[in-house]
């Protein structure tokens, strides 16, 4: 980051070609964003043109209660690559923990830019806000909750970088000590991108941003605020494991046949079939694998409330709580009270028996 | 105490017990059970569904004895057991069932349906609602002994006649017999060939019976109009006389009510085991047919069937007696389709004989019967209950076709080798 | 609340509840029933009341001849969904996932295909059990509106188990959570309704095994 020019007016364009990058190399990070993003190779000339004119946008970064896991998601790239660029190219105004600057001048770094760029520039936010009490993080002093909010009143708009920022995550699983939200819950009156994912992936964080510097606007976003064109379809639907699933061929333990064979790991936890991530496609570590391939089930990472969802083992069809105990305490307690209904139901029988008067011929004929 | 429907409700109460509970918490209205009631399958009307009939017990268990129908009734919520349901039900209870049994045979989930619907009837006569026909048999069951007024100088009358025509003395009033023999008023007014023929082949076997002078009927009208007060009673006397007398097993003659009240409902009745035995005449014959002590010496070539009564056969046990002693002399005898347990009922038990009201629909559920004669067409019945015999007579006439009657136990004596 | 939540609730104290309600409301029902207590069989016995009882449970589900001939349809239908029922709940992979985290026990499963068939099999028959319902007139006559509940509680986990294995209609978790909500929804009816018959059968054919058995017929 150090090494990329100052001057505010620059291109991307310029950004790219004072690295070496080649016009062939670019418009190919053209195309594959375009299919990425489903769109048709017609628009792949509109995303070269725009992404050589934009000016570098100037982004702050702020990070609540999150484990810098996505930070280290997006800048853990082993080799350099054109997403690495497209995010060195921004002006990173302010981030904790890849700016230079600490203590009082950064936080005049993010003053000095939200001033600057009034309206227009982009607020990343990762990690949780706590509200029940805010003590538990700040930065410079200023809470959390104030933090975002003065910063929200000027951004274009807000990308909440992983599950804690869109969805509450980890800080907010139960019981929630610090009464963690997400930023949606908080900003209202923005556009709000959710990019969940615990991490999320890197190259759906660029992509956002492509989008947003190619076009100047948001891209479609499905009912929890996810771009659709990479949370659209489900880990289960786009997994190399699902004939398995169809044919019931599922490995029971970590080591066993079936896990050798690579059959389905629903049996495992796996919570590919509710959870909606790029991951079967785009896959991780530069287009290796993802945690299926190699044999872990999916978390359900990129969905709201996954550490509430009874355990990363236990499979989707198994209740979340201890239902044998709910049975054994609920049939002892049952059986008390049926033997109290009972036996009142026997005394209220007994009763009718100990009036009973005897019918006689007499008694036939009202 | 007069009928009133507090009463009917309070006894209504008294009949549910763990069986009842079972019975109406498993009902499915799966609608099998109509299927197999000839009082629908003859008249095409879904009211005459079993289990419905027995809707005023079942309101009064899902009322009084269950925890949703309390809490309903604490609101005021529920359906009540009024003199309006009590009245709409009463042809259903009485007229149009004859207590066969064949619905509880059906029934997938094992509802006893006909014992729901008998304790239904307990009810009903509580409360007022039994038919003035079964009223008038049962009163005269109580004061003269017997629901068709049979006194006992009727009964000798009938004695001297037979003893004249078979020259065998019949006993009455024997101290120590092994048997003492049961009659229904209709055998004795009407098929009195019955007691010469019990008398003929017990002599023959050298089987020591008597009859009594003090309890010599056999029906119990008090199990068809359903009060079990009445029915104890009129089953108490059978058990004085057969203790006066000493007898080790007493006979019930060829009635299907009235060998379910004394073989079955008896004890339960009067509250205490018999310290004698009960057994159907049918039974008794096929003991001594075991034993050897059964002969028969000619052979009947007639197309013979079996209509099975049904509180004999399907409600009593007695279904493979009958066919061993008919095999003793029939060359050809023919099975009707359903049969045994599955034997659809004649149309006229279970009180529906008495309770001139229902004389119509009898007739026309006969057809059932009639149609499974058609079947296999046969040259005379043979049967083990002086009701059933007497309404296949009649809707034999009624449906214009000739076919004779036999009483099991007279065409074996006919039999009998000499 | 979003999908998730949802999902969460129902696989959660959702279950929890029904469950509770389910237990509860069976326990006391069968409690409530036997309690009531029968009176010993004072006269003497010709057969044997717990062998034909014993015998009738099982021997009551195969239908008589003559029985089979006059109720065809019911029995047919009838047999259709209750197995239908048996194979969907008890030998689809997941929900013997479910039974082994509840009670510790497990057993094979079928092929999804096949319980995948099954359920579209049992969904027709159901649904030709209430168009015969609605059309036969004994059948009409004696229908209430519980009759039609307990119908639409039993047939809802089949259609949103069909919808959620198969995933369309809406999203994955959506679909999930609405089939587990229809079977929470069955679960609390079933102690309050006729569905009951799925424990008291055991009762009722017992005691009408028993009390023809001891009359030396089996029933």
């Amino acid at each position: 980051m150090t090494d990329i020019p100052e001057g505010k007016d620059e291109t991307l364009g310029d950004v790219l070609r004072q690295r070496g990058i080649s016009r062939r190399s670019f418009l190919k990070f053209c195309a594959t964003t375009a299919s990425m993003m489903a769109l048709p190779p017609s628009m792949i000339p509109t995303i070269a043109h725009a992404l050589e004119r934009a000016k570098k946008p100037s982004v702050i970064w702020l990070s609540f209660q999150e484990c810098t896991g996505c930070t280290e998601s997006l800048t853990r790239a082993h080799s350099v690559t054109i997403e690495n660029l497209i995010f060195d190219s921004i002006s990173l105004d302010y981030h904790h923990t890849l700016q230079a600057a600490s203590g009082h001048a950064a936080e005049e770094a993010r003053m000095a830019a939200m001033e600057e760029n009034y309206g227009k520039y982009l607020l990343v936010v990762d990690g949780s806000i706590p509200l029940g009490n805010p003590g538990y993080s700040t930065i410079a002093g200023i809470s959390n909750y104030d933090m975002l909010m003065e910063t929200a009143k000027g951004a274009a708009a807000i990308i909440s970088v992983g599950t804690c920022a869109a969805y509450g995550g980890i800080p907010h699983a139960k019981p929630n000590p610090t009464g963690a939200v997400s930023v949606g819950e908080i900003i209202k009156d923005k556009p709000i991108i959710n990019v969940p994912g615990c991490p999320p992936i890197p190259v759906v964080i660029t992509g956002v941003l492509t989008h947003f510097l190619t076009f100047g606007t948001i891209p479609e976003l499905d009912h929890i605020g996810r771009p659709k064109v990479f949370y659209g379809q489900s880990i289960h639907d786009r997994c190399y494991r699902r004939t398995f699933y169809d044919k019931g061929q599922f490995a029971e333990t970590f080591d066993d046949e079936g896990a050798r064979k690579g059959w389905c790991l629903y049996k495992l936890g796996c919570k590919g079939p509710t959870t909606y991530n790029a991951c079967a496609t785009t896959k991780w570590n530069n287009g290796t694998s993802f945690p299926i391939e190699s044999g872990h089930p999916c978390l359900g990472c990129s969905e709201p409330e996954f550490w509430d969802g009874g355990g990363f083992y236990k499979a989707l069809s198994m209740p979340t709580e201890d239902i044998s105990k709910t049975v054994i305490y609920t049939a002892a307690g049952a059986v008390a009270a049926g033997v109290a209904i009972g036996a009142i139901q026997k005394g209220r029988k007994n009763s009718a028996v100990a009036s009973h008067s005897k019918t006689t011929i007499d008694d036939l004929e009202k | 105490m007069s009928a009133s429907l507090e009463k009917g409700i309070n006894v209504l109460k008294e009949q549910v017990d763990s069986t009842v509970a079972a019975f109406f918490s498993s009902c499915v209205h799966c609608g099998m059970c109509t299927d197999a009631c000839l009082f629908y399958t003859e008249t095409g009307d879904p009211s005459k569904t079993p289990i419905l009939k027995a809707e005023p017990l079942r309101r009064i268990w899902k009322s009084e004895y269950t925890l949703s129908g309390r809490i309903a009734k604490l609101f005021g919520l529920g359906k009540k057991v009024d003199e309006k349901l009590l009245t709409d039900w009463e042809t259903l209870v009485y007229d149009s069932c004859t207590l066969c049994g064949r619905c509880s045979m059906v029934c997938p989930v094992g509802n006893d349906i006909t014992l729901l619907i008998r304790k239904t009837r307990e009810g009903m006569a509580a409360a007022g609602h039994a038919p003035e026909g079964l009223i008038a048999a049962t009163k005269r069951s109580v004061t003269i002994g017997s629901p068709m007024g049979v006194k006992l100088p009727a009964l000798q009358a009938q004695i001297r006649h037979v003893e004249k025509d078979t020259g065998l003395t019949i006993p009455v009033d024997v101290e120590g017999a092994d048997y003492m023999l049961l009659l229904s008023s209709m055998e004795i007014m009407h098929f009195p060939e019955f007691i010469g023929a019990v008398a003929k082949i017990f002599n023959k076997a050298g089987v020591t019976w008597t009859l009594s002078s003090e309890a010599f009927e056999a029906t119990n009208s008090g199990i068809q109009i359903g009060v079990s007060d009445i029915a104890a009673e009129l089953v108490q006397r059978t058990v004085d006389a057969a203790e006066k007398l000493k007898v080790k097993t007493v006979i019930s003659p060829e009635c299907g009510h009235a060998y379910m009240a004394i073989r079955w409902d008896g004890p339960n009745l009067v509250g205490k085991s018999f310290n004698f035995k009960v057994r159907h005449i049918l039974e008794v014959l096929d003991e001594l047919r075991q034993q050897g002590r059964l002969k028969t010496s000619s052979m009947d070539t007639q197309k013979l069937t079996y209509h099975d009564p049904c509180q004999i056969s399907r409600r009593g046990g007695v279904i493979n007696e009958p066919r061993n002693l008919i095999g003793m002399f029939a060359e050809n005898f023919v099975e009707m389709s359903d049969r045994g347990k599955m034997n659809w009922c004649c149309g006229a038990g279970g009180g529906v004989s008495s309770n001139e009201r229902a004389d119509e629909i009898r007739l026309k559920v006969f057809q059932r019967k009639k149609d499974q004669l058609d079947e296999i067409k046969p040259d005379a019945i043979i049967s083990a209950c002086s009701n059933c015999r007497l309404h296949l007579e009649e809707g034999l006439e009624e449906y214009g076709m000739d076919i004779p009657l036999l009483s099991l136990t007279e065409i074996l004596a006919e039999h009998l080798e000499d | 609340m979003n999908e998730i939540d949802f999902l969460n609730w129902v696989r959660g104290p959702g279950f929890q509840i029904a469950v509770i309600i389910f237990v509860a409301g069976i326990i006391i029902r069968l409690v409530e029933i036997l309690m009531l207590g029968r009176k010993p069989n004072l006269a003497e016995a010709k057969g044997s009341a717990m062998r034909s009882g014993l015998r009738t449970i099982f021997s009551r589900s195969i239908p008589e001849k003559s029985t089979f001939k006059r109720s065809t349809f019911v029995i047919v239908t009838g047999f259709i969904f209750h197995i239908g029922l048996l194979i969907t709940i008890f030998f689809f992979t997941p929900h013997i996932l479910l039974f082994k985290d509840v009670s510790g026990l497990s057993w094979p499963a079928l092929p999804t295909p096949i319980v995948d068939a099954v359920t579209v099999v049992t969904i027709i028959a159901l649904f030709l059990v209430l168009a015969h319902r609605m059309s036969n007139t004994v059948l009409r006559f004696l229908t209430n509106y519980e009759d039609i509940l307990v119908w639409l509680v039993t047939i809802l986990p089949l259609i949103t188990g069909y919808f959620a294995f198969h995933r369309v209609g809406a999203t994955a978790p959506t679909l999930l959570a609405l089939h587990i909500l229809s079977v929470e929804l069955l679960l609390v009816l079933f102690p309050f309704t006729k569905l009951m018959h799925a424990f008291t059968i055991v009762l009722a054919r017992w005691y009408n095994g028993a009390i023809s058995g001891y009359r030396g017929v089996q029933s």
